[in-house]
């Protein structure tokens, strides 16, 4: 089954269907701004938002918080108001928003638009991790595009509401996509977790109420406006309605992004979509939501499992980000959690005494691990050292630091068995055009 | 000392422009950036002028330099390239392709190469995961990727830079 | 009235307001939570995550709004299954705290399992050990063991000089960011900072000179392990070794309270040392902190250049006499100048000191006279701050009005509290001269032409009451003002209204002028007598207050009474140092001080005395609080403080004064000084409980400050407060002038200002802070260097009152055209604005 087939009408990744979708005459000739005028010209910003809430729709940068209950939150006694779209993506398997904003940003900017309308924001800042410098230039002269044709700026179609958007570029840290630690950044402070509450809604950007909404959850929005929540219900499960943008890397043939709804299983993503594992491997674990997720043993019970927010738990996961990365039998678990912890270590911003100390001896840990200097008491003390890390950190990063170290070592023992006990063991994949 | 303000006033302003006025502090990481635009690094007499414009300490500066990856303090190479090994590419053999690319340039990941033009790093995901192996090239003009590579393709594009390089001392 | 909260802390009930941090409800009721990066005067970040504590909260059952009940009638309390930091965490009523729990006891050790995996063991060379929080709690709730590999742990730089003052230890350091915080929270000097992430995240400075902060000195109190040390007090001496004395800063009138440590020393051949001061808790006065001039100021006290014998001049030569033999030659030569006797005494003198000065003066007939530069004492006196005035306590319905003074350098301490109230919401105003730190933190800033400070204030006043048609033009066009006018209705508004007075750019006399128009500013819109209002001096020295109370007045003519005098009795006041153009001494000349001063040098007899250090007495700070000090060193044989000395001269006269004790002085003083009616040394020890506790046995909490044990002091009511009248006094325009509206003076005036690190003879000793003592220098604003061909860096001969001074010159944009900035106390003999002129000297060489 290939896409241009038989896949159901493209809500997100829209420019597979129709080209050029990111020039704004197309945009606007495919219904582009509709649902902006929509909502400026004949809604009022209440309605919106309550439009949002009814159509169910999560967020989809990983915590799945009902994006209207979110909006709703805003504080309408402190002024101004902000939205602040989160394009920090660094979380390891993560390039879904890339390619929203680079070939349907016209659709995300809409989204960002309705969304600062709902809120009665004047200015919405796009936070786009540093690497993202080109994307951010481009979006730019979108921007610009909008503005000259009356889709931005002030007086939008003939109201009093206006609004400007702006972009603003991180420069390499991953805790910058914790909300909070954005809004400093965007601040001009140090990316670092602020202590919440306050949330946001109450305290954010500058100190304002503001909305922090990811890219993907934001591309959602211009087509709720325009069709309406109860179609919106149609697609995906009842409890995770709309469609989801699932990134598939790691051991698979056909790595890439694929907009399915919710309630797709794990197989069919892996192997109908996917094209299965290269080289005539066996898929032996499953990380659900990138480098922050527990470990799932890729048994039948596990392929055949939606993929939702309620289902993945019961295999011990959190479905978070949907970063599929797929790891095959050829993969050493202790080599695995190696390159996650130092990924951690690499990222933790010091802030609090676990995390930082937790994932620096973590790492620690790991490299004698997985170069053969340890023994299964090594092991014991890392998961100690990881428990001892989870549940007392700032902010979520020290959490996710454990969870592949956690459930490694307990669902996949006999790596580390391996690992403690015998010297030379070649974990490396090999390169697929050496 | 106000290098900064005299080449480059107008986009100064452009950038100050995007964040409300009694929020100049939050224009730090942009105009970081436009620091770096000369020599690849943050020099100290940039952080002192971009301290001025924005009425914060050097040290405010100076920790946000620190604190962020793409921020140098140090000159190094005209071009970091800077290939991912975190897991999705590892899984797809990113770090044999940095082994490689090294072996082919003579030096270690984190050195530069003698004619400082090209440092190597390996860095974390650059959510180019389906594209693997990659890599991104920052300069003082700013970030470019370059994915699906081969090491033969990497070397290919380093050569381009070399010849670039040399056209533009050529023409001084 | 605050709404009250009810809650238990580990079984224990305590009701505490609402918003009281949970940590902060465990010490109202003995419960020592341990913290590290919390600091009870700055706002909780819950970083080091060391106060994790259970918390259980009632049960509120959805459906009804009620709180769920237990079977037997009590409150259902859900414990959080995460553990919670208790520094962020608001009391809720009916919350349940839970520190000694499994889970509590085995968060904290893992917390210090985590911080010590890198930490270094360096306890027995670190200058912490013995007054360590990491120490201390390590022991309270630490692992017995570490399961770290030694040589996995994060190596880092150990010697890294923050500036000279301050060292750093990046090893040791923890992370907690309590210096950080307190640059930029407290003292507003963002100079410090982190650098990099996660393990590697370091401090370091990028000011110049590096750590570029009056309050430096207090990160190395408040820093919980040895990472922050003083280069004073750096492997100086072990804690427990050192003994202590309670004393007070004798550098401004702020009057902080201080610890001096204290060791026996081989290597002072057994003598007692001062290894360092540290700060005493008084929340009335300093609060925990000091400043680095009076942390790092205190050698003089103990340099190889003071005065140890007599000295009387024998051929011309000054030669070392006897006390009986000095003493005798002095009292008959004062006995025969009888009424022409002239007493000049400075303001580092206690009370005592002064009061006997005074006795012995007026027993025969003399004038006594105060060496400064600065009027207004008597003003203070009247309409002071009232009694019961604290600034911590000051708000949005206070305003303060800071007028010719850069608070900073003049006062640290009141600049640092004067900031606090205006985060708090008192409305700031500050009116002066040219840009200052305070600024920074004021809600209004008005300017004046150097001269018109009187001017500026009596056109506040015309605002409010009656027009002078004979304010002088400077005057009238800041009265037009509406940002003038407005200021000064914002100011008669407000509840409380406090003035500041500092001497930027005056003189005695325009001193005058200034501290009597803002005294009638202060009646005017009764701010006076009550607490939080009132006039406040920023004298030049610790007790010109108490000066001022004892009798001294400034002269205006002080050269030519010195000249007139028969005999001049000189007590810690230099004149003829700052102005060698006052070197024609009297007929008979006494100096009594610490050093060879350049008036000593002058003198018939040199009369040596004891250091503050090494006696006892009582300081009346500019707030009008009377402190005592004790002594930390046991004094040198054969020596006497300048009370005892002035007491003994009496004595000889045939005099009734006290000669041995301090505290009999002050029974008199008690007597014989109606503002003091009531004191005595007991009353001065008197304490009471503080918050934050500080120091004892919880010395992670507030950090290594002095718990104060020996007296918070009196503070004195002014005279209105005690049901005087006092009424408003109109000066004549002569008096209020601008220096630069006088035609006459066309060309360069310099005018004086006083800056912390001044070249003095109470700082030069003081090695550790020569890199920050400025060269003689005056500032010029660039335009007018420009025209005077003038670069920054350029030497320059400056001559005032006919001295000519080689300085260094500095650009200052902040600075009005015409005017040269002269620091006081750098060696230019400058008393108020006067013309000069500058010739270059030396060119900058490009």
């Amino acid at each position: 089954m290939t896409d241009e087939q038989t896949h159901p009408e493209y809500i997100l990744l829209r420019h597979r269907e129709i080209p050029d979708l990111d020039n704004l005459e197309v945009y606007r000739q495919h219904g582009g701004f509709e649902a902006l005028q929509k909502a400026v010209a004949s809604m009022k910003p209440d309605e919106v938002t309550n439009l949002v809430k009814a159509s169910g729709l999560r967020g989809r940068g990983g915590a799945g918080f009902p994006t209207g209950v979110k909006w709703s939150f805003i504080d309408n006694k402190n002024w101004p108001h902000y939205v602040v779209a989160n394009a920090d993506e660094s979380e390891p398997g993560t390039f879904k928003d890339r390619e929203i904003m680079e070939s349907n940003p016209f659709q995300f900017l809409e989204g960002v638009a309705i969304c600062a309308y709902a809120i009665q924001a004047h200015a919405a800042y796009i936070y786009l991790r540093g690497e993202f410098w080109q994307i951010a230039a481009t979006l730019d002269r979108q921007i610009a595009a909008m503005q000259a044709a009356g889709f931005l700026g002030e007086n939008l179609f003939g109201t009093d509401y206006s609004l400007n958007i702006y972009t603003h570029l991180g420069a390499g840290a991953y805790i910058c996509g914790e909300e909070t630690a954005m809004l400093e950044s965007l601040e001009g402070k140090l990316g670092q977790p602020r202590l919440r509450p306050p949330f946001p809604p109450s305290y954010g950007a500058f100190g304002k109420p503001t909305v922090v909404n990811n890219v993907e959850t934001l591309t959602n929005v211009p087509l709720i406006i325009a069709r309406g929540a109860d179609w919106y219900h149609t697609i995906g499960p009842e409890k995770s309605p709309g469609p989801k943008i699932f990134s598939l890397s790691g051991c698979i043939n056909r790595p890439g992004n694929y907009e399915l709804p919710l309630g797709t299983t794990f197989r069919q993503l892996i192997f109908e979509h996917g094209g299965g594992i290269p080289n005539g491997r066996n898929v032996k674990a499953i990380m659900a939501a990138g480098a922050s997720s527990s470990l799932i043993v890729a048994n039948d019970v596990a392929l055949d499992t939606p993929m939702d927010y309620e289902s993945v738990p019961s295999v011990g996961a959190q479905l978070g980000s949907a970063s599929i990365i797929v790891i095959d039998d050829s993969i050493s678990i202790d080599w695995l959690i190696n390159k996650t912890v130092h990924f951690f270590r690499h990222e933790s911003c010091g802030k609090c005494t676990p995390c930082r100390e937790g994932t620096f001896w973590m790492m620690h840990l790991t490299d004698r691990i997985v170069s053969g200097k340890a023994e299964w008491r090594d092991v014991e003390l890392l998961q100690d050292v990881a428990n001892q890390i989870k549940g007392k950190c700032l902010c979520a990063l020290g959490d996710f630091s454990t969870e592949a170290v956690l459930s490694g070592i307990e669902r996949f023992k006999v790596d580390f068995e391996k690992a403690a006990g015998v010297k030379d063991l070649e974990t490396k994949p090999q390169l697929e055009n050496a | 000392m106000n290098t900064l303000s005299e080449k480059y006033s107008q986009e100064i302003t452009h950038i100050l422009d995007k964040y409300p006025p009694d929020q100049k502090r939050a224009a730090v990481m942009p105009l970081l950036y436009l620091a770096q635009r000369e020599k690849n690094y943050v020099t100290k007499s940039s952080l002192d002028e971009i301290a001025e414009i924005l009425g914060i300490s050097a040290t405010e500066v100076a920790s946000i330099v620190g604190f962020y990856s793409l921020y140098y303090d140090q000159p190094a190479g005209k071009y970091h390239v800077q290939v991912c090994t975190d897991l999705p590419c590892a899984l797809r053999g990113a770090e044999q392709f940095l082994e490689k690319l090294c072996e082919n340039l003579g030096i270690q990941v984190g050195e530069t190469t003698p004619d400082g033009l090209v440092t190597i790093e390996h860095v974390m995901c650059l959510a180019g995961c389906d594209k693997a192996p990659m890599f991104q090239v920052q300069s003082g003009e700013g970030i470019a990727y370059h994915e699906n590579q081969t090491v033969e393709s990497a070397m290919d594009l380093i050569d381009q830079f070399r010849k670039q390089e040399r056209r533009r001392n050529g023409h001084d | 009235m605050a709404k009250m909260v009810n809650l238990t802390i580990d079984g224990k009930p305590v009701t505490v307001p609402e918003g009281t941090l949970v940590v902060n409800a465990a010490k109202r009721v003995g419960v020592d939570i341990p913290v590290f990066c919390y600091h009870p005067k700055m706002e909780p970040v819950g970083m080091c995550r060391m106060c994790l504590v259970e918390i259980g909260r009632p049960v509120i059952d959805r459906a009804t709004g009620q709180a769920a009940l237990e079977a037997d009638g009590a409150l259902k309390i859900q414990v959080g299954p995460k553990l919670e930091t208790a520094c962020t965490t608001p009391v809720s009523e009916g919350m349940v705290v839970l520190g000694s729990t499994e889970k509590a006891k085995l968060g904290r050790e893992d917390i210090l399992e985590f911080l010590l995996t890198s930490h270094p063991l360096d306890c027995p060379i670190c200058d912490k050990g013995g007054e360590c929080p990491l120490q201390n709690l390590t022991m309270g709730f630490g692992p017995g063991e570490s399961r770290y590999l030694y040589d996995e742990k994060m190596h880092l730089a150990k010697h890294v000089p923050l500036g000279e003052l301050i060292y750093l230890d990046r090893e040791r350091c923890i992370q907690c960011g309590r210096c950080v915080r307190f640059q930029e929270q407290v003292a507003d000097d963002p100079v410090i900072g982190f650098f990099q992430r996660g393990r590697s995240w370091q401090i370091v400075t990028f000011s110049e000179p590096g750590f570029d902060s009056y309050f430096s000195g207090n990160t190395t109190d408040i820093c919980p392990v040895g990472a922050l040390t003083t280069t004073d007090f750096r492997f100086g001496a072990r804690p427990w070794e050192l003994n202590s004395a309670a004393s007070v800063c004798t550098h401004c009138p702020v009057g902080c309270n201080l610890t001096f440590n204290v060791r026996r020393e081989a290597a002072a051949g057994g003598k007692w040392v001062v290894k360092r001061a540290m700060p005493r808790q008084n929340e009335w006065v300093n609060e925990i902190w000091i400043c680095d001039k009076g942390r790092f100021g205190h050698h003089y006290t103990e340099s190889m250049e003071r005065v140890t014998e007599p000295l009387m001049r024998k051929n011309g030569e000054l030669t070392p006499v006897t006390w009986d033999e000095a003493l005798g030659y002095v009292t008959e030569c004062f006995q025969a100048a009888s009424d022409g006797l002239l007493t000049l005494a400075g303001g580092r003198l206690s009370n005592e000191d002064l009061f006997n000065l005074r006795q012995l003066t007026a027993g025969l007939g003399g004038e006594t006279a105060l060496y400064t530069s600065m009027a207004g004492g008597d003003l203070t006196a009247q309409v002071g701050l009232g009694q019961g005035t604290n600034f911590s306590e000051m708000g949005p319905e206070t305003a303060i009005l800071v007028v010719a003074c850069d608070l900073e350098e003049e006062a640290p301490i009141w600049w640092l509290r004067v900031k606090q109230a205006a985060a708090r919401g008192a409305r700031l105003i500050v009116l002066n001269p040219r840009p200052t730190k305070t600024d920074r933190s004021a809600t209004d800033v008005l300017r004046y032409p150097y001269g018109s400070e009187a001017a500026a204030v009596l056109a506040l006043l015309n605002a409010l009451s009656t027009k002078r048609p004979d304010l002088p033009e400077t005057g009238q066009a800041l009265a037009r003002d509406p940002v003038f006018q407005s200021v000064a209705k914002a100011f008669a508004a407000a509840q409380n209204g406090v003035v500041i007075f500092g001497s930027e750019g005056t003189s005695l006399e325009s001193s005058q002028a200034l501290a009597q128009a803002c005294a009638n500013l202060l009646i005017v819109t009764d701010h006076v007598g009550r607490a939080n209002n009132g006039l406040l001096g920023v004298w030049q020295r610790a007790n010109d207050q108490g000066a001022w109370d004892m009798g001294f007045r400034p002269i205006p003519n002080l050269k030519e009474s010195m000249k007139s005098a028969s005999a001049l009795y000189i007590v810690a006041a230099d004149p003829a140092g700052d102005d060698p153009s006052l070197a024609e001494a009297a007929d008979f000349l006494v100096v009594q001080d610490l050093f060879l001063t350049g008036t000593a040098k002058l003198a018939d007899v040199v009369l040596p005395v004891q250091a503050f250090t090494e006696r006892e007495g009582s300081f009346t700070s500019g707030e009008r609080r009377v402190q005592r000090f004790y002594p930390a060193i046991p004094e040198s044989p054969g020596s006497f403080a300048d009370f005892s000395i002035t007491a003994q001269i009496g004595q000889r006269l045939g005099m009734n004064m006290e000669s041995r004790n301090a505290a009999s002085v002050m029974a008199q003083i008690a007597l014989q000084v109606p503002d003091y009616a009531g004191l005595s040394y007991t009353k001065l020890a008197e304490v009471v409980e503080q918050w934050p506790i500080v120091g004892r046995e919880d010395l992670y909490y507030g950090g290594t400050s002095y718990e104060n044990r020996q007296g918070i002091g009196v503070q004195l009511a002014p005279a209105v407060q005690r049901g005087a009248s006092v009424s408003l006094s109109w000066i004549q325009p002569a008096q209020v002038g601008s220096v630069q509206a006088t035609p006459a003076q066309t060309g360069l005036i310099a005018v004086p200002v006083t800056r912390l690190y001044d070249r003095g003879q109470m700082l030069l000793p003081s090695k550790i802070l020569h890199l920050r003592l400025p060269e003689p220098y005056v500032a010029l604003n660039p335009a007018e260097a420009g025209r005077l061909k003038i670069e920054d860096g350029a030497t320059v001969e400056v001559t005032v009152t006919g001295v000519v001074v080689r300085v260094t010159v500095r650009l200052d944009e902040g600075l009005p055209e015409g005017i040269v900035l002269t620091p006081r106390s750098l060696g230019i003999p400058i008393t108020g604005p006067t013309p000069v002129s500058l010739k270059v000297v030396d060119r900058v060489v490009a």
